[in-house]
Order: structure tokens, then C-alpha cells, then sequence
């Protein structure tokens, strides 16, 4: 999933500051599986930023919605009316809902309430790590599942670099050295004479080398 | 000869080599690099001159090369991946072989976290052992890295660092073997103080004949003070100070620790002498560079071999 965190309640005020009827909208994806801004996030935050600003002696006006999925156009669709009587929406969506509704309402300013951090996957309760940079060429079959681009904090393709201790980071005792991660389950395959096997240098183009990407489906494009 | 190093000369001449290495200063004063590199001139065969080293920004390494350069020494250009990309990196091969620069270093780099921009970009765009195929390439194929000629190619001797200390202990030698295989023609090692760690690991690199394949210098660095030790123990990543190193500098009295260290240094490369493969000593005396010609006179390796250049 695309994990996110909620910004700071500072950050939040500041830029709600010049509204007084406002739209909260989360998202029923990732961000709910995160903990970050579906329903129930949506509801929190709507009564800290009100009571905010009721200390400051202002009201703010926020109506709450939760939509399907804030990155497709369709869901966006649902917020016509909603957003109509507002003057400005905040987005608990990760940065591709909050893109999709400025794309959409080109006069409405829109502010995100979280910051979007990674892909990744949920560790044990309330820890998430990154799993995936969405480099668009993907060698997890050759490292044994385990992703040199993600999880290298040098992103070496032939590691380990002279700094992996006890199976650990050198820039972190508590991030696995992803080498060591590598070479264990290529043991447990038994496939241990890849790691000899050079990795050549990446094609980046795939990756933001190339600029920002589409996928463009014939089959399914109209 | 694959190139007119004069490391590798002295190396298939049969001489123990011997190197040393010069940081840049965190500034503008090029008198900083001469005053160091002068203090070795005569008693070492090359002078690696480090790249941003622990993540700090420096004068340039190919700068600094090219003053060392000029003061008819050899520097050795240490390349590191962090802070460029593959463009910028064989652009500066180029320019430090058109200064005359024939040796380099080809390494991954520290992490930013532990420089002063921890807040920077770090770049990897390729890792260390793809950057020495890179190079190699651009030596033996006259191909830069994208595929197209290269104009006069520069022909480097290609280094590479090995650390027999770091984790997993299995992978080490076989990691070796991956920067063999891409073309590095010697390595220079983390600095050796857990002497017997290091004679294992030369043990597994001669099983599979990879001493034969890649020219090994033994890295050694002196300790100034018992508390040095004690950093590089527990601060340093990836080093291996056994405790009987740290007991033996805090065992003597505090102005008497850096002949200590000097003692343990020399023991150590009169001992590594005697390890088959080993092909010479890289002698890292950190901020300390005064002390390198008397560490290689009391272990034996002056004179330099001369080649009439």
C-alpha cells in the first residue's frame, strides 16, 4: 500500500487559516489501511481542527466525506455538491487523491493533510516499512524477494557494503542490512551461485529517469 | 602492463607497494594538499586522494589529484557513487587522465547520514562494482558506459576497497571475486587490526586462486591515543578492533600511546608481510601523514623501487 502520515497540527491550522467553511475529504484505500486519512482519521481530525480553532474564538465550518478511492476520476465525481459550498478542500488522501481533485476543481484550492512516504507493507501493528520504489523493472525474482532499490540504503545492486553489522544497517541498527536479507533467503533457495552473478548497471528510464510515467493499456484505452 | 601506473609497476616488478592517503581540506588552500602529499613524497609509490570522505564535503579529489600531480608524485582518484551520476562520473575520468591521472579507487561511499548534508539527495545510480566494470570498459573497449567510443580512452588501474570485516563473513571473499569479475585490478583493504579475521579471510581468497587474480594491499592505520581505538571500535562501521588492541593502547601512559600505536602498525605489517597475496600495504595514517616515513622505514619497505619517472 501507499503508506502516509498526518502532517502536524501546526502545519494544518496555518494553511486553513483564511477559511471558514471548508471540505475534509479522506480516502477508503491505503490511507484508511494506514491509519492515515480514511473515515475514522477524517473524524479526528475534523474535531481537533475545530476545537482549534474555537480556542482562537473562530469557527470553521467542515463537512466530512470519505470517498471510495480519491485517485480515480469517477469517485471524484461525488464531490460536486460538497465541494460547491466550500471554500477550500483538505485531502487525507495520499498526493495522487489530492492531484486528482485539484485536476478536477481548478478554482477550488486544495491542501493535503498527510505526508505520503512510501510503499510498503504493515510490519506489526502501527509499523509500516518501505517495501517498493515503483522502479518499473522489477528484479525481486533474482534477489530473492527482496528489493535492493527499496531496502539497500545505498540502493547497491551487488551488495553488501563494508558497513552491514550483525545483519543491520550501518546508518541504523534497527533497518535490516538488505544484503544480508538477500543472501539468506537465496540460501534458503539454494540459490546461492546468483550472487556472484554481476548485476549490470540499471536502465533508469523505467524509474523517474525517464521522467513522470504512464501506462497506457491499448486493449483497455479508449 | 595494462596501463602506465606506477602502482602497478612496482606491483609486477615484485616489489611490495605501498600507498598512503591524503584528504583534501574543507576549503580553497591548495598549500593544505601540497604540505600533505610533501610529506610523503619519496616514501610511497601512489597517494589516494579521498572523495568526500565520511560524507563531508571537500575540495575535489580530481582537484587535489592534480596539485599532487604537479608536485611529480602519483595520486590515486578516489571515485565514490554517492554524490554523481554515471555521466559526471566518466566525465571526470576523462579529465583526470587527461591530467595524467592513471590510478583510481572506485568505491560506494560513506552514507550522507553521516556527513554534514544528511539532508541531501544521494545519488547511486550505480554501485561500486558496476562503476569499476565501468571503468573497465571505458579502458579495455574504448566504450563509455552508454555504448558509444570514447576519443583517446583513458587507460586507469582500477582499485577497489574490500572489507574482510563487515557481515555476513561468507559473503566476503565471494564479494571480491564479484569486483575481480568486473575488472579491478587491485583492492586496498579496510585497516587490519584483528590480524587473524584477516589471515582467514586470505585464506578463503587463496582457496579460489583470487589472490592471483587482483593485486590485495593491506590496509593499516595507526592509532594516536587509546581513545582513537575506542572510537573506531564502537563508532566506526564495519571495523574490527579486537579488545587486546584497545588493552595494549590503554596500557601504557597517555604521551607514550601514538609510539604505541606506531609499534602496533609496523607488527602488524612485518606479520602481513609474510601472507601469501599480499602484495603490498595501503597506509592510511589519518591526519597524521608526518608519521608514514618512519612507519615504512621501521617496517622495511624504503626505499621505493624507482622507474625513472
Amino acid at each position: 500500500m501507499i503508506t502516509a502520515e498526518r502532517k502536524p497540527m501546526e502545519e494544518l491550522i496555518e494553511c486553513l487559516r483564511p477559511y471558514h467553511r471548508i471540505l475534509l475529504v479522506g480516502c477508503n484505500e491505503c490511507v484508511t489501511v494506514c491509519s492515515a486519512g480514511g473515515r475514522k482519521e477524517v473524524g479526528i481530525l475534523s474535531s481537533a481542527l475545530q476545537m482549534a480553532f474555537m480556542k482562537e474564538g473562530k469557527t470553521l465550518e467542515i463537512r466530512e466525506i470519505t470517498l471510495e478511492r480519491q485517485c480515480d476520476p469517477e469517485y471524484i465525481e461525488e464531490l460536486v455538491t460538497d465541494i460547491s459550498q466550500a471554500e477550500a478542500v483538505m485531502s487525507m488522501a495520499c498526493g495522487c487523491g489530492v492531484q486528482e481533485i485539484a485536476k478536477r476543481f481548478k478554482e477550488k484550492p486544495v491542501f493535503p493533510a498527510v505526508n505520503t512516504s512510501f510503499m510498503g507493507a504493515s510490519e506489526q501493528q502501527g509499523v509500516w516499512a518501505e517495501r517498493c520504489q515503483g522502479c518499473g523493472d522489477c528484479v525481486l525474482g533474482i534477489t530473492g524477494g527482496i528489493c535492493p532499490v527499496a531496502r539497500c540504503s545505498k540502493q547497491l545492486f551487488n551488495g553488501p557494503c563494508g558497513g552491514s553489522t550483525t545483519g543491520k544497517c550501518e546508518i541504523n541498527p534497527d533497518i535490516d542490512c538488505a544484503w544480508q536479507l538477500i543472501w539468506d533467503r537465496m540460501k534458503a533457495l539454494g540459490i546461492e551461485e546468483n550472487y556472484e552473478k554481476n548485476m549490470p548497471p540499471k536502465d533508469w528510464r523505467t524509474s523517474r529517469g525517464g521522467g513522470p510515467r504512464t501506462i497506457i493499456r491499448e486493449d483497455l484505452a479508449k | 602492463m595494462k596501463t602506465e601506473s606506477i602502482l602497478e609497476k612496482v606491483i609486477t616488478s615484485g616489489n611490495l607497494a605501498l600507498t598512503s592517503e591524503c584528504g583534501p581540506p574543507r576549503g580553497t588552500s591548495s598549500e593544505k594538499v601540497i604540505e600533505k602529499a610533501k610529506m610523503l613524497k619519496g616514501y610511497v609509490d601512489a597517494v589516494n586522494v579521498t572523495d568526500n570522505q565520511t560524507a563531508m564535503v571537500r575540495m575535489s579529489s580530481l582537484a587535489a589529484c592534480v596539485f599532487i600531480k604537479q608536485l611529480g608524485m602519483d595520486p590515486i582518484l578516489q571515485m565514490v557513487t554517492r554524490d554523481r551520476n554515471r555521466l559526471a562520473m566518466q566525465s571526470d575520468i576523462l579529465g583526470a587522465y587527461a591530467h595524467g591521472i592513471n590510478t583510481m579507487v572506485c568505491l560506494s561511499g560513506d552514507h550522507p547520514y553521516f556527513g554534514d548534508h544528511p539532508m541531501a539527495k544521494n545519488v547511486h545510480d550505480i554501485d561500486s562494482i558496476q562503476l569499476v566494470q565501468m571503468v573497465k570498459d571505458m579502458r579495455d573497449k574504448g566504450k563509455f558506459q552508454g555504448g558509444d567510443d570514447i576519443l583517446n580512452p583513458p587507460k586507469m588501474f582500477i582499485g577497489a576497497a574490500a572489507n574482510p570485516f563487515a557481515d555476513p563473513f561468507e559473503l566476503r571473499v565471494a564479494r571480491l571475486a564479484k569486483k575481480i569479475n568486473a575488472g579491478a585490478d587491485f583492492v586496498q583493504t579496510q585497516c587490519i587490526y584483528n590480524l587473524d579475521k584477516f589471515e582467514k579471510w586470505m585464506e578463503g581468497v587463496r582457496d579460489r586462486g583470487l589472490h592471483e587474480k587482483i593485486h590485495i594491499l593491506a590496509g593499516i592505520t595507526p592509532m594516536k591515543t587509546a581513545g582513537m581505538a575506542k572510537y573506531m571500535k564502537n563508532r566506526v562501521p564495519g571495523m574490527d578492533v579486537p579488545d587486546e588492541v584497545i588493552k595494549r593502547m590503554s596500557g601504557v601512559p597517555k604521551e607514550k600511546q601514538a609510539d604505541e600505536g606506531i609499534k602496533i602498525s609496523v607488527e602488524a605489517i612485518e606479520r602481513l608481510k609474510a601472507v601469501e597475496g599480499v602484495k603490498g600495504f595501503h597506509l592510511m595514517a589519518i591526519e597524521w601523514e608526518e608519521k608514514v616515513p618512519e612507519i615504512a622505514e621501521k617496517a622495511g619497505l624504503l626505499p621505493r623501487p624507482e622507474f625513472g619517472n
